[in-house]
């Protein structure tokens, strides 16, 4: 069953074309990881999914419905889906757990005891139950990313969006967020996610979509786009990687 | 095992105690010069004598002290009605002037010539306007001098606090508004539990900075009549000839501001220590 079918998106900034007619369907359950050098619109196209950005051209429909129609309610249609951020963008007036439970009171009308046991046990999930009256700017990147995920699930999402969520943590923090992607996979979570950790996209991924100038320029199983890449800019993405040590 | 300095950081220590001596000695020794050749100064003008006995009157002071602290109990209420009111009204004008949408746009004009006008316009004379021109119209139910001076420190406060309240809407990151929004909040719930709570936090030294210089612009009433601290200042001098009242009105005009000022300055500082751990730089 197709969750999300993105169809011919043009996207233009200052009259920049930043995605020059992408189009690509997602199934229930699927993992796609998007590729490409920075610029090459992956995070734009996942600010278009959850309409951050207004698309300029073209078609994103979620669960059948066309969610770029002017006449589609934005609030309804981002209820329905998650999004991490490279930057964590935690509420640093918020505890951990007022970050996690603002959607589920305010959006959800959830009971507030329904939504404290809930986020409680998704902090348990992830090992930060113990951080739950903690302020942001008292953990470290690793964890500020695993509230940050935990705040996007606890709305239960259609599909989670993951923007390039390891690019701002040391590496030896990168690890505990890619395990709990790894878990949610095993869950059966829908994901787009957006990555330079190649040999991460390798392992987790159904899909891998290389972007480049705009468009996909390449598709396939990981062992496909990894191993037998097709085209060439796409073998030279990769030996730029592999170049700098990241494959 | 305790730790155990090195005789090395001993003498850096000690180094410091010295420093740290040699520099209170030589506040206090600047200090007490200045102050002595202040009151050298001030007291060794010609005109010494009658000022002391027209400014700083003991006789006089006692006197007027009762009807000037009557007057200053009108002052205290109307400044936290005012103070109140004018904190509420710049919070919605600030909020007007940072809508996005564009059908807003007529709201967010009438918000902008509101801070342009009234912060241009003189108190004094938005006072008189409001204090003498709005009863000249003759309006039936038109309130009294009081509450129309009231709405004159209101109005000129609002376009100065407003203004403080969008710098504080303005610095909260558009990654904050991203982050909210891609929950599923709406604009209004957005502003109402993010960007506001964080822009007040931010804002609150400023803010409080304002509402000093309100708490002394309150005694500007005086003119449009009503009897505050300075207006029975103004009416014992006048029965006496001596400027004794206004010094007592000023004296306690400053001691009011001061638990104000105090609180002030511990959030300020506060705010700094939060966010840098060391403020000896």
């Amino acid at each position: 069953m197709t969750v999300l079918s993105i169809s011919g998106v043009h996207k233009l900034f200052n009259g920049n074309p930043v995605l020059r007619g992408v189009s690509l369907d997602v199934d229930e359950h699927e993992v796609v990881a998007l590729i490409g050098a920075s610029g090459s619109g992956k995070s734009t196209l996942l600010r278009c999914v959850n309409l951050l950005e207004q698309v300029d051209d073209g078609t994103i429909h979620l669960d059948g419905r066309d969610i770029t129609d002017p006449r589609a309610d934005p609030d309804q249609v981002r209820r329905r889906i998650g999004i991490v951020f490279q930057a964590f963008n935690l509420f640093p007036h918020l505890s951990v757990l007022d970050n996690v439970t603002l959607a589920p009171l305010r959006v959800h009308r959830m009971p507030k005891a329904q939504a404290r046991a809930k986020a409680l046990a998704l902090l348990e999930r992830v090992g930060l139950a113990d951080k739950a009256a903690a302020y942001p700017d008292r953990l470290s990147g690793g964890q500020q990313q695993r509230v940050a995920i935990v705040r996007a699930l606890v709305n239960d999402p259609r599909l989670l969006l993951l923007d390039e969520v390891t690019s701002a943590l040391d590496p030896e923090l990168v690890g505990e967020v890619l395990a709990l992607i790894r878990d949610l996979k095993g869950d059966g979570v829908t994901m787009i996610l957006a990555t330079h950790e190649m040999s991460f996209a390798r392992q987790v991924a159904d899909r891998v979509c290389f972007l480049d100038g705009g468009l996909i320029v390449e598709q396939g199983p990981p062992e496909q786009v990894f191993g037998a890449p097709r085209e060439p800019r796409t073998r030279q993405f990769l030996q730029r990687i592999t170049d700098a040590g990241r494959l | 095992m305790t730790f155990q300095p090195s005789p090395l950081q001993l003498e850096r220590d000690a180094y410091r105690r010295r420093q740290t001596i040699l520099s209170v000695a030589v506040a206090a020794v600047s200090t007490l010069v200045v102050g002595i050749l202040l009151y050298a100064a001030v007291t060794g003008a010609p005109g010494w004598d009658r000022f002391r006995a027209s400014f700083l009157s003991a006789e006089a002071a006692r006197d007027s002290l009762p009807a000037v602290l009557r007057g200053l109990w009108l002052n205290v209420q109307l400044l936290v009605v005012c103070a109140i009111a004018a904190v509420l009204l710049g919070l919605g004008i600030a909020t007007l002037r940072t809508i996005r949408p564009a059908v807003f746009f007529p709201l967010r004009a009438l918000a902008a010539g509101y801070t342009y006008t009234f912060r241009g316009l003189p108190l004094i004379v938005t006072l008189y306007l409001f204090a003498f021109g709005v009863p000249g119209l003759r309006l039936s139910g038109t309130p009294s001098v009081l509450v129309l001076g009231g709405i004159a420190i209101v109005l000129t406060y609002g376009g100065y606090i407003a203004e403080v309240f969008r710098a504080g809407i303005e610095s909260v990151h558009p990654s904050q508004r991203a982050a909210a929004r891609s929950l599923g909040l709406t604009y209004r719930q957005t502003m109402r539990h993010v960007v506001l709570p964080q822009a007040v936090r931010r804002v609150a030294p400023p803010l409080l900075n304002d509402l000093v210089a309100m708490q002394k612009d309150v005694g500007l009433i005086s003119l449009a009549g009503p009897i505050d601290a300075i207006r029975a200042a103004q009416i014992e001098t006048a029965g006496s000839y001596n400027y004794t009242p206004y010094v007592v009105a000023g004296i306690l005009f400053v001691l009011l501001a001061i638990p104000v000022v105090a609180v002030t300055d511990w959030v300020t500082l506060r705010a700094a220590r939060r966010q840098s751990g060391d403020n000896r730089l």
